[in-house]
C-alpha cells in the first residue's frame, strides 16, 4: 500500500501503544462491547453470550436436520411425521424460546435506561461535524466546557444530555454501554455507570458525512478522588506559558485570530465555534480521537487540517512559517 | 384421412398462433412487449446492476483491507458505499423478482402473457433509464453520499451537489416501475390463471408473489411521499425536516422505514418462493404444508409492517414503544421458521436428488439461518443499543440478503435457465461457482460480527490500527474477493458460447408445474393451448397433459383473427369469463418511459422547462398508448375459445382487468396520501408549535368551497357514467364538461385558502404541510381532468359508447378515490386547526 496519510498511523504510537497494552490484557480492544467496563455493557454482553450459545446450538440442529433430511433420512419418514416437524420445530419451539428471550430482554430495559435524577455526574454533549462539545455541569450549577473527551468516576452513575446543532450523530462508548443518537431539534439522554477504571474509546455511530470515520473521543474511568481532581483542573483557567517559545505561541494564537473560534479561559480568546482549548494539552487525544497529544500532532493538525480530517470546519494554517507552527504547537501542548 | 385433416388443421392453427405472437425482428426487436422478451431484458439488466454494485463492494473491501488506507478518499468512499447499498437494494433485489416473475409467472399460470404487457415494458424501460442515471452518477463524482437511507438533515442541508437529488428522483422513478409491476402481477395472478386452477391450487410462487405485490402497494408509497417532502425541501426550501422551522428529521426515518422494513420481506419472500418452487421438484414429491406456507407468507407480510421502529431503537423513543416493536420484531421469526421447516419436512418425506440448484438452496439455508438468528438478537432493543450501526449489522444484513436472496436467485438461475434459451448451464461450473461463493461469503462476512462487537461503526472510510479491527478486516477483504471469483465463474457459465451444446430435454428437472410445459426452445406463444387444471402439480398428476396441450385440445388453440389473446378467469374458482386481447409490440412504452425519465432527470438539475416538455411528451405517449391499445371495441362481442365455450371479448366495470388495475393503483395512491396526512398529524403530536397559530390556517370558507366543487364534479362523473349507459349522450358530454370546469374551480379554491391567509411554505413546516396537501390534490385534480377530457374525446370518436364503456367506469373509480382524497384534505386543513 502507498504512503499512509492518516496521521494516527504515522504518529499515533502513544495512543496505539496504550491501546495495544489494553488489547492484550482484555483480548479485544478498548472499543469492544465484549470487554465491558460499565453496568449496561456488562448486562448486554451477558445477553450476547447466552444468545450466541443458543444460536450456535439452533444452527447446528437445523442444519443437521436439513442434512439428515436430504442425505440420510430421505424416504424413511411419512408425511405425518414431517408435519409434526413443522409444528414442533417451526411453530412451538420458536414461540417458547422467543417469548423467554423477549422477557429477558425487556427486563433489562429499566437497567439500561434508569431514571437519572440522582446521577452523580451530569454531562452535556453536543455532537458536531466532526467533534464533541462536552460540558460538565456541577451540582452547584457551574458549567465546565471541554471537548472530545469524557472522564468519569468509577462506580457512579453519569447522566448525559445529548444534542446536535447540525446533523444526526450517535454517542457511543462501547465498553460502558449502548449508544444514543444526537438529533437536531431534540434532546436525548443516556445513563452510564462505569464498573472499573481504565482508558477506553468512544465513537460516533451514526453516519454524519465526510469525516464520520474520524469522529471519536477518548474515555477514561478514574477513581472518584482522581476524577474530582481532574474536574477541578478543568474548571481552572489556563496556565501561563512555560517557555519563551510557548509565550510567543500564545501571542501568535491571539494575533492570528484563533480566539474567534476557540476559547482559552484566562486569555482574551473566547470563541465558541470550535472546541474550548483551555486544557487541550492534557487531553487523551487530539482532533476528536484521531491524533496523539504531542507538539508534532498539534503542528500537523494546524497545518494540514484537511489532510487529517477532510472537510473539517477549521481552515488550515499551512501557510505559516514552520517556526510559528512550532511555537503554536508548543503553546497548545503546554495547556495541560 | 380424418387424422390427416386433423393434423393439417392443427398445423394451420399453430401457424396463425405463431404469426400473432411473433417476436419482432431487427431493430424492431426492442419494441417487443411480450413477457418472455421483457422478462429476459429485465433479468439481464438487474444482474448487470448487481455486478456493478458488486464491484463497488470490492472497492469498499479494498479500502478497508488495512487500517488507514488511502486507496479511496473519504468523499469517494462515501459515494461508493451509498451507491453499493442503493443499487443492491433498489436496482437488483427488488427488480430481480419483478424480472423473474414477468418471465415465468405467465408460464406457470399457463397464460400467454400478463394482462398489461405494455405496462411491463414501460416498467422495464423506466427501470433501465433510472438505473443507468443513478449508477452513472459516480463516474462524474456526483453520486449520492448520504447512505442508502439518506437521513436528513445531513442530506437536506449539508450535502451540496445533485447526488441527493439523483438518489431521490432516480429512485422515485424506479419506485413507479415497481408499483407498475405490482399492479401487473396482482391482476395477472388473480385474473389470468388457467381454467380450473382454483386459488388453492396455485403454485406457491404465485401465492408469494401475490403477497409481495400487495406489500409493494402499501410499502413503496410512503417512501414516495417521503421523497416528495424531501425534494420539496431540497428544491424549494420547504422545511419538512428542518428543526429550526418546526420540521423534524425523524419524520423521514419513520417514512423511510415504514417502507424499508417491509422492503426486506418484499425482497426475501420471492426468493423463498423460488425455494418453494425448487424443493418439491428435487424432493420428488409435492410440498408438505402448502397451506402452512401460504399462511406463513401472509403472516410475514402483515407483521413486516409493524417492525419499522426497530431501525430506530437508538433515537430515544419511549421504553414502551421499544418493548412493543421488540416483541413484533421477534415474532416475525415464527412464520419464517415455519416456512423453513416446511422445506425440511418436504425433503424428509420425499427422496431428495442432488443437483446444482439444490446445492444453492442448501447454501442459502445455511447462510440465511445465521442471518435469521442474528436478526432475533438485534430485534431485542437492549442488544441493539450496542450493535446498532456497527459491522454486526453489516454482517446481519448480508447474511439475510445473500442467504435469503442471492443464493436462492442464483440457484433459480441454474434451474430456470433452460426456459430462456433451451440450453442448460454447466453443472461443473455451477458447483465450482457455488463453493467459491459459499466459502468466500462466509470468510468475508462471518468475521464482521466480531468486528462489530469489538466496536467498529459501519460506514467508516477507514479505521485505526491496533484497536482490534485489523486482522478481521483483512480476512473479510480476502473473503470478498473469493466471493467475487465465484460470481466470475457464474458469469462465464452464463456468457460462454453454447452454440454446439444440444438443447435441453423438455421439462429437464421433471417438475410438476406448468412453466415446464413448453418445448425446448420454447415458442413465443407461451403455451400451445391453455389447459384445464385439476392439481397443484399438473405435469405429475394429469396424464397426457403435455400431449393434449400440444395437440391444441384445450382453450384458445387458434388465433383466427391473428390477435394476441389469453384467458381471463374468475378470482377464486378460475372459471373462464373473458377472452382478453392483449396489445402487441410498440415503441410507445419506450417513449413514455423516456418522457417520464426526462421529468425526473431534468428536475434533478432544475431544468424545469425541459422537465415540463418531457412531461408533455410522456403524457402524449401514454395517451396514444391508451387510445390505440386499450378498451378496443371488438369486431364481435364474443368468440368460441374451444372446448365448446364461447366467451365475451369485452368486459366492463369490475369485471374488466382495467378496473382492477385502477383499483389496485389507487390503493397505492391512497397509501401515499395517508403518508402525507400521517406527516401532518406526526408534527402535531410531536411538536407543541404545530400548528403555530391556529388562526393563521387556511380558514374554513375556501376549503369548504373547494370541497363542494370537487364533490359536485365527482357526482357529475358518476351521473355521466349512468347517463352514458342509459344512452343519454348529450347529458353525458355536458356532465363531463361541467365536471372539468368544477374541478379547475375547486383546485383554485383550495389554493386560495392558504394564499389569502398568507401561508408561506418556506417560513415554517405548518404552511409547508398545508401547501403540500394542496399540491397533492392539485396534481390529482389535473389527472382527473385529463381523464374526463379523454372520456369526452373517446365519446366523440365513437370509442366510448353505451355498450362499450370501460373508460368511463375506470375514470369514475379514479374519481371515487379523488373525492375521498379531497374530503380528508379539507377536513384536515380546515377542521383540524379548529380542534387543535
Amino acid at each position: 500500500m502507498p504512503a499512509l496519510p492518516i496521521p494516527f498511523l504515522t504518529h499515533g504510537r502513544r495512543l496505539t501503544a496504550a491501546a495495544g497494552v489494553l488489547a492484550l490484557a482484555a483480548c479485544d480492544g478498548p472499543q469492544s462491547t465484549l470487554t465491558p467496563a460499565g453496568v449496561g455493557a456488562e448486562r448486554i454482553a451477558d445477553l450476547w453470550w447466552w444468545m450466541f450459545g443458543g444460536a450456535v446450538v439452533i444452527w447446528v440442529v437445523v442444519i443437521g436436520l436439513a442434512v439428515y433430511a436430504t442425505r440420510f433420512g430421505t424416504g424413511r419418514h411419512d408425511v405425518r411425521r414431517a408435519r409434526l416437524l413443522i409444528i414442533g420445530a417451526g411453530a412451538v419451539f420458536p414461540t417458547v424460546v422467543l417469548t423467554a428471550l423477549l422477557i429477558w430482554g425487556l427486563r433489562l430495559m429499566p437497567v439500561l435506561r434508569p431514571p437519572t435524577g440522582d446521577a452523580a455526574v451530569r454531562v452535556e454533549v453536543e455532537g458536531l461535524r466532526w467533534w464533541w462539545r462536552v460540558t460538565y455541569v456541577t451540582p452547584d450549577g457551574r458549567r465546565i466546557p471541554l471537548a472530545n473527551e469524557i472522564r468519569l468516576p468509577v462506580g457512579q452513575m453519569a447522566a448525559f444530555t445529548l444534542t446536535s446543532p447540525d446533523v444526526i450523530h450517535s454517542f457511543w462508548i462501547p465498553s460502558l454501554g449502548g449508544k444514543m443518537d444526537m438529533i437536531p431539534g431534540r434532546v436525548t439522554e443516556l445513563a452510564l455507570e462505569p464498573t472499573r477504571t481504565g482508558v477506553f474509546r468512544g465513537a460516533c455511530a451514526e453516519y454524519c458525512g465526510t469525516s464520520h470515520a474520524l469522529m471519536q473521543f477518548g474515555v477514561e474511568v478514574l477513581e472518584p478522588a482522581a476524577f474530582d481532581d481532574w474536574l477541578a483542573t478543568q474548571a481552572a483557567p489556563a496556565e501561563a506559558p512555560a517557555s519563551p517559545e510557548a509565550a510567543r505561541g500564545r501571542e501568535l494564537f491571539l494575533a492570528f485570530g484563533c480566539g474567534a473560534c476557540h476559547a482559552v479561559r484566562g486569555t482574551p480568546a473566547d470563541g465558541t465555534i470550535g472546541p474550548d482549548l483551555t486544557h487541550v494539552g492534557g487531553r487523551l487525544t487530539l482532533g476528536a480521537g484521531i491524533l496523539p497529544n504531542d507538539p508534532a500532532a498539534f503542528a500537523r493538525w494546524i497545518g494540514d487540517t484537511h489532510e487529517v480530517k477532510p472537510d473539517a470546519e477549521m481552515p488550515p494554517f499551512g501557510m505559516l512559517p514552520a517556526a510559528d507552527l512550532r511555537a503554536l504547537a508548543l503553546y497548545l501542548d503546554g495547556l495541560t | 384421412m380424418s387424422d390427416d385433416t386433423e393434423t393439417r388443421r392443427a398445423a394451420a392453427q399453430a401457424e396463425r398462433l405463431l404469426t400473432a405472437w411473433k417476436t419482432p425482428t431487427g431493430w424492431r426487436y426492442w419494441s417487443a412487449v411480450n413477457n418472455s422478451e421483457v422478462g429476459l431484458w429485465y433479468t439481464t439488466v438487474a444482474f448487470a446492476f448487481f455486478f456493478f454494485a458488486g464491484i463497488l463492494g470490492l472497492l469498499i473491501r479494498a479500502q478497508l483491507a488495512v487500517p488507514g488506507n488511502d486507496f479511496l478518499d473519504a468523499d469517494t468512499y462515501n459515494q461508493v458505499f451509498t451507491l453499493h447499498g442503493t443499487v443492491m437494494m433498489f436496482l437488483f433485489a427488488v427488480p430481480i423478482f419483478e424480472a423473474f416473475s414477468i418471465m415465468i409467472l405467465p408460464e406457470m399460470l399457463g397464460a400467454r402473457d400478463l394482462p398489461f404487457p405494455r405496462l411491463s415494458a414501460y416498467g422495464f424501460w423506466s427501470f433501465l433509464i433510472g438505473g443507468v442515471f443513478v449508477c452513472g452518477s459516480i463516474l462524474f463524482d456526483a453520486a449520492p453520499k448520504g447512505g442508502w437511507f439518506m437521513y436528513p438533515p445531513l442530506t437536506t442541508e449539508y450535502q451540496d451537489g445533485v447526488g441527493v437529488d439523483i438518489w431521490l428522483l432516480g429512485l422515485s422513478f424506479i419506485e413507479v416501475a415497481s408499483i407498475a409491476a405490482a399492479v401487473e402481477l396482482i391482476v395477472g395472478i388473480l385474473k389470468c390463471r388457467p381454467p380450473g386452477m382454483r386459488i388453492n391450487l396455485m403454485p406457491l410462487y404465485a401465492w408469494y408473489l401475490l403477497v409481495v405485490a400487495a406489500m409493494i402497494l402499501f410499502a413503496f408509497p410512503p417512501l414516495i411521499t417521503g421523497d416528495l417532502l424531501f425534494e420539496m425541501q431540497r428544491a424549494f426550501d420547504w422545511p419538512f425536516f428542518d428543526p429550526d422551522r418546526g420540521g423534524d428529521p425523524l419524520l423521514w426515518q419513520h417514512l423511510f422505514w415504514i417502507f424499508g422494513h417491509p422492503e426486506v420481506y418484499i425482497i426475501f419472500l420471492p426468493a423463498i418462493a423460488l425455494v418453494a418452487t425448487m424443493v418439491p421438484v428435487f424432493a420428488r414429491r409435492p410440498i408438505v404444508g402448502y397451506s402452512w406456507i401460504v399462511l406463513a407468507a401472509v403472516g410475514t407480510g402483515f407483521i413486516s409492517f409493524g417492525l419499522w421502529v426497530h431501525h430506530m431503537y437508538t433515537t430515544g423513543l419511549p421504553g414502551l414503544t421499544l418493548g412493543f416493536f421488540s416483541a413484533a420484531s421477534v415474532a416475525v421469526a415464527i412464520p419464517t421458521g415455519i416456512q423453513i421447516f416446511c422445506f425440511v419436512a418436504t425433503a424428509l418425506a420425499g427422496r431428495v436428488i442432488a443437483s446444482t440448484p439444490m446445492l444453492y438452496v442448501s447454501g442459502a439455508l445455511a447462510i440465511f439461518v445465521i442471518g435469521g438468528l442474528t436478526g432475533v438478537m438485534v430485534a431485542l432493543a437492549p442488544f441493539d443499543f450496542q450493535v446498532h450501526d456497527t459491522y454486526f449489522i453489516v454482517a446481519h444484513v448480508h447474511y439475510v440478503l445473500v442467504g435469503g436472496v442471492v443464493f436462492p436467485v442464483t440457484g433459480a438461475f441454474y434451474y430456470f435457465y433452460p426456459l430462456a434459451g433451451g440450453k442448460t448451464l454447466s453443472d461443473r461450473l455451477g458447483r465450482i461457482a457455488f463453493w467459491l461463493m459459499f466459502s468466500g461469503f462466509n470468510i468475508a462476512f462471518l468475521p464482521m460480527h466480531l468486528t462489530g462487537l469489538r466496536g467498529m461503526p459501519r460506514r467508516v472510510f477507514t479505521y485505526e490500527g491496533g484497536v482490534g479491527f485489523d486482522v478481521l478486516n483483512l480476512v473479510s477483504s480476502i473473503g470478498a474477493f473469493i466471493l467475487a471469483a465465484g460470481f466470475a465463474v457464474f458469469l462465464w457459465d452464463v456468457l460462454r458460447p453454447k452454440g454446439r451444446q444440444p438443447y435441453s430435454p423438455r421439462n429437464p428437472w421433471n417438475a410438476g408445474t406448468l412453466e415446464w410445459l413448453g418445448e425446448m426452445p420454447d415458442k413465443p406463444w407461451g403455451v400451445r393451448s391453455i389447459p384445464v387444471i385439476e392439481s397443484r402439480n399438473p405435469l405429475w398428476d394429469q396424464p397426457n397433459l403435455v400431449r393434449d396441450v400440444d395437440a391444441g385440445r384445450f382453450y384458445l388453440p387458434d388465433a383466427e383473427e391473428l390477435k394476441r389473446e389469453t384467458l381471463v378467469t374468475s378470482i377464486l374458482d378460475a372459471e373462464p369469463i373473458q377472452c382478453l386481447r392483449v396489445p402487441g409490440p410498440t415503441f410507445l412504452t419506450m417513449g413514455a418511459a423516456a418522457g417520464t425519465g426526462g421529468v425526473f432527470i431534468f428536475s434533478t438539475y432544475h431544468w424545469w422547462w425541459l422537465a415540463g416538455l418531457s412531461g408533455v411528451l410522456a403524457l402524449g405517449m401514454v395517451l396514444t398508448w391508451l387510445w390505440t391499445g386499450t378498451a378496443l371495441i371488438p369486431e364481435k362481442p364474443a368468440k368460441d375459445v374451444g372446448l365448446g365455450t364461447t366467451l365475451p371479448l369485452y368486459k366492463s366495470g369490475p369485471q374488466s382487468v382495467g378496473w382492477w388495475a385502477m383499483f389496485i393503483t389507487m390503493m397505492g395512491d391512497m397509501t401515499a396520501f395517508a403518508g402525507l396526512v400521517f406527516g401532518y398529524y406526526f408534527y402535531w403530536t410531536i411538536h407543541e408549535d404545530f400548528p403555530p397559530d391556529p388562526a393563521a390556517g387556511p380558514g374554513v370558507a375556501w376549503p369548504l368551497t373547494a370541497l363542494g366543487l370537487f364533490l359536485a364534479a365527482w357526482l357529475l362523473t358518476v351521473l355521466a357514467r349512468r347517463w352514458n349507459a342509459g344512452g343519454r349522450r348529450q347529458s353525458f358530454f355536458a356532465a363531463l364538461g361541467l365536471a372539468c370546469l368544477l374541478t379547475v374551480a375547486g383546485t383554485a379554491a383550495l389554493a386560495t385558502g392558504p394564499a389569502v391567509t398568507g401561508l408561506d411554505p418556506t417560513a415554517h413546516v405548518y404552511p409547508a404541510t398545508v401547501w403540500v396537501l394542496v399540491l397533492w390534490v392539485g396534481i390529482h385534480a389535473a389527472v382527473g381532468v385529463v381523464m374526463l377530457l379523454y372520456c369526452i374525446a373517446r365519446g366523440f370518436a365513437g370509442k366510448l359508447t353505451p355498450q362499450w364503456d370501460i373508460d368511463i367506469h375506470v375514470v369514475t373509480l379514479f374519481w371515487h378515490f379523488l373525492a375521498v382524497t379531497v374530503l380528508v384534505t379539507v377536513a384536515t386543513l380546515a377542521g383540524f386547526p379548529l380542534v387543535a
